[in-house]
């Protein structure tokens, strides 16, 4: 069992045409994920992977012909808030965007929008959604975890396949691994999971890996003294970074004395959160 | 991406925002001139990107042309927080009776973008968060709906502003509101917000910042990026489309990825050495991407050893090795490195590394132990 994909997921894959939408549409193909249909304007009507996934021009086309309940978001940049939109509008469920450098302000009129239509993002600008043994969409590499009870959320991409790699050389295995994205206004965040994993029956302890900018750990850390019974433990990213310089991902960023990794790790220590100094601690805290 | 004072005005005035009369000059005989053409009392203002520029002594007023002239020199001539001044803006002096705040920003926490108000004008916004919560007035807004006026005169009603000037107050906070908006900026803000004895309201001060992310579509505002905010390997990396930060430590490292270059950073720190730098090379690891990431690093003469951590996930580990032996050949170098690859094909990666004299290591702790020692001059196989 997991959250959010798993072996009833039907794919649609938006930018499947593309270098990184096709690469990655075969490698999700090879870890068994049910892959529907593709999408690229302009390129109806084409097939890929040896005429296995027929592409389509929208989403709409799509859906009415092979029915999808989730769609992963190659597009790049400039064409993905559209995209996004684009989903939702078709009445997609789960959106997955991987695209990074999405403007801001798009995200927020997304989110908006979103939100009021009842339509789950996770991203952007992140490595997307892994169900070992059962689904994977997006880009987390299919052979680095293993199934198992600890949910893994954060913000961040190769830290993530650090830590499920970590995890799988201990022998522990996850239930599902979101990645939420590394820009400061994202789709779905650390207590959107918190909450689902929560509710998973198959998720017996969660690993939340976060990094500087923002305020979202300190929340997720309120959350877990209010609402959650499962133990957590976590790693907050960027201890050494100095203030007032974005740290590569969009969201990465000390601004105003706040965002500040030490703050994150006291308000997680505060609530009985135990933090890992490095990522290869984390299988001995677990 | 920040923007000049002067810039940001020139901006905001497309925006029905009143500013002050004046120019920029890059030159002390230019700001003289300009004094000319205003006459009477002007106001001298050190254009860098940094706060503080009144404390520093950059921002003067001069009653004279003559005057201005002297203070446009001093200013030119000098450095604030490291960072030279080129230009100097003369603008008007303003007849100033109160000053006001009013600016804009993305909360992250609603998702939404915030406008802010404050009796508290001309000081640091932030000192005044940080003391003084309560005389900030915030405002949510809703990206699809824009500001609406009603919010505008809770701005003004809630810092208590004389009532013949809300009507300009509003045209001003819409004018920003729109600035923001065709800019995409991440803030955009006047401080301070002057109303003059004739109850008339003036942008005195303007900042913006742009999302680095929505450049693509405002090549006009791209252009105006000032290089001298940051170091000058900052600028080469991102020609390469590397994401690097220069750092004071002794430990360069080379990671792919943001979230696992900072841990790299930190880990490093936790084993008892300073990392020199942030750097991500991003997606894949080819061999002319690696040599550049290294010519970056290595001109920074603090360094003494270099750490690589790779997770290859989808990048193959022999791959990436091959990059770095690559790299290696074009950027010859004495400074001990280590390198940790996992993933696929990890094992050969190692055995190429290990075959090329290079130090290898199986965990990440173990990489920094290594990378630390190395640094330290100590030998480590």
């Amino acid at each position: 069992m997991s959250i959010l994909v798993d072996k009833n997921t039907r794919l649609l894959v938006q930018g499947i045409t593309g270098n990184e939408g096709l690469f990655h549409t075969e490698q999700m193909a090879a870890f068994s994920t049910n892959i529907v249909a593709g999408v690229t304007p302009g390129k109806g009507g084409e097939w890929v992977l040896n005429g296995k996934i027929p592409v389509f021009d929208s989403v709409r086309f799509a859906i009415e012909a092979r029915g999808a309940n989730t769609t992963v978001i190659f597009v790049p940049a400039r064409f993905a808030t559209d995209a996004i939109f684009e989903a939702a509008d078709a009445g997609i469920q789960l959106i997955v965007c991987i695209t990074e450098g999405i403007p801001v302000q798009d995200m927020m009129r997304v989110r908006n929008y979103l939100d009021q239509k009842g339509v789950r993002l996770v991203g952007p600008n992140c490595p997307g959604v892994l169900t070992p043994g059962e689904s994977k969409v997006g880009i987390i590499p299919g052979d680095i975890a293993i199934p198992g009870e600890v949910g893994v959320v954060s913000r961040s991409g190769t830290l993530t396949y650090e830590v499920l790699y970590a995890l799988k050389e201990s022998g522990i295995g996850a239930s599902t691994c979101v990645g939420i994205g590394g820009d400061p206004i994202n789709g779905t965040s650390f207590i959107d999971a918190l909450s689902m994993f929560e509710a998973d029956p198959h998720t017996e302890k969660i690993v939340l890996i976060g990094e500087i900018g923002g305020t979202d750990e300190e929340r997720a850390a309120e959350y877990i003294a209010d609402h959650m019974t499962k133990p957590a433990v976590a790693f907050v990213a960027g201890r050494t970074a100095p203030p007032g310089k974005r740290m590569g991902h969009a969201g990465a960023i000390v601004e105003g004395g706040t965002g500040q990794a030490i703050d994150k790790i006291r308000a997680f220590e505060r609530v009985g959160v135990r933090v890992a100094a490095h990522p290869e601690e984390i299988p001995e805290l677990l | 991406m920040k923007l000049h004072e002067y810039q940001s005005k020139k901006y905001f005035s497309n925006f029905e925002i009143p500013i002050p009369k004046g120019r920029v000059a890059a030159t002390a005989n230019e700001a003289k001139q300009i004094a000319q053409e205003l006459g009477g009392r002007v106001v001298v203002k050190a254009q860098v990107l940094v706060g503080g520029r009144g404390k520093a002594g950059g921002i003067r007023l001069a009653k004279t042309p003559q005057e201005a002239e002297d203070k446009a020199a001093q200013i030119l001539a000098m450095e604030i927080k490291g960072l030279p001044v080129r230009k100097v803006l003369v603008d008007e002096a303003a007849d100033i009776e109160t000053e006001i705040y009013l600016g804009i920003t993305n909360d992250r926490a609603a998702r939404k973008p915030v406008m802010m108000a404050s009796a508290a004008g001309g000081v640091d916004i932030e000192e005044v968060a940080r003391e003084t919560p309560e005389n900030i007035i915030r405002v949510h807004v809703d990206m699809l709906l824009g500001l609406r006026d009603y919010q505008a005169r809770d701005l003004a009603a809630g810092i208590d502003l004389r009532r013949d000037t809300w009507r300009d107050f509003a045209r001003i906070a819409h004018g920003l509101w729109d600035a923001y908006v065709a800019s995409d900026a991440t803030l955009a803000e006047i401080n301070p917000l002057v109303v003059t004895s004739q109850g008339r309201l003036l942008a005195v001060d303007g900042k913006m910042v742009i999302d680095d992310n929505a450049l693509f579509r405002h090549p006009d505002l791209a252009e105006m990026r000032d290089l001298d905010v940051e170091e000058a390997a900052e600028t080469e990396a991102r020609k390469y489309g590397l994401s690097y930060i220069k750092l004071d430590g002794e430990i360069g490292c080379m990671v792919n990825g943001a979230g696992l270059a900072m841990a790299t950073m930190d880990i490093i720190k936790l084993f008892g050495g300073e990392p020199a730098n942030f750097l991500d090379i991003g997606g894949g690891a080819g061999a002319e991407k690696v040599a550049a990431a290294l010519r970056i690093i290595l001109q920074d003469p603090n360094v003494k050893a270099i750490l690589f951590n790779i997770f290859g996930g989808i990048t193959r580990g022999d791959e990436v090795a091959r990059g770095i032996l690559s790299a290696l050949k074009e950027v010859q170098s004495e400074v001990p490195m280590v390198a940790r690859i996992v993933g696929t094909n990890a094992e050969e990666g190692r055995q190429i590394l290990t075959n090329a004299d290079m130090i290898t290591a199986e965990t990440l702790a173990e990489a920094a132990k290594k990378a630390v020692a190395a640094a330290k001059g100590e030998k480590v196989q």
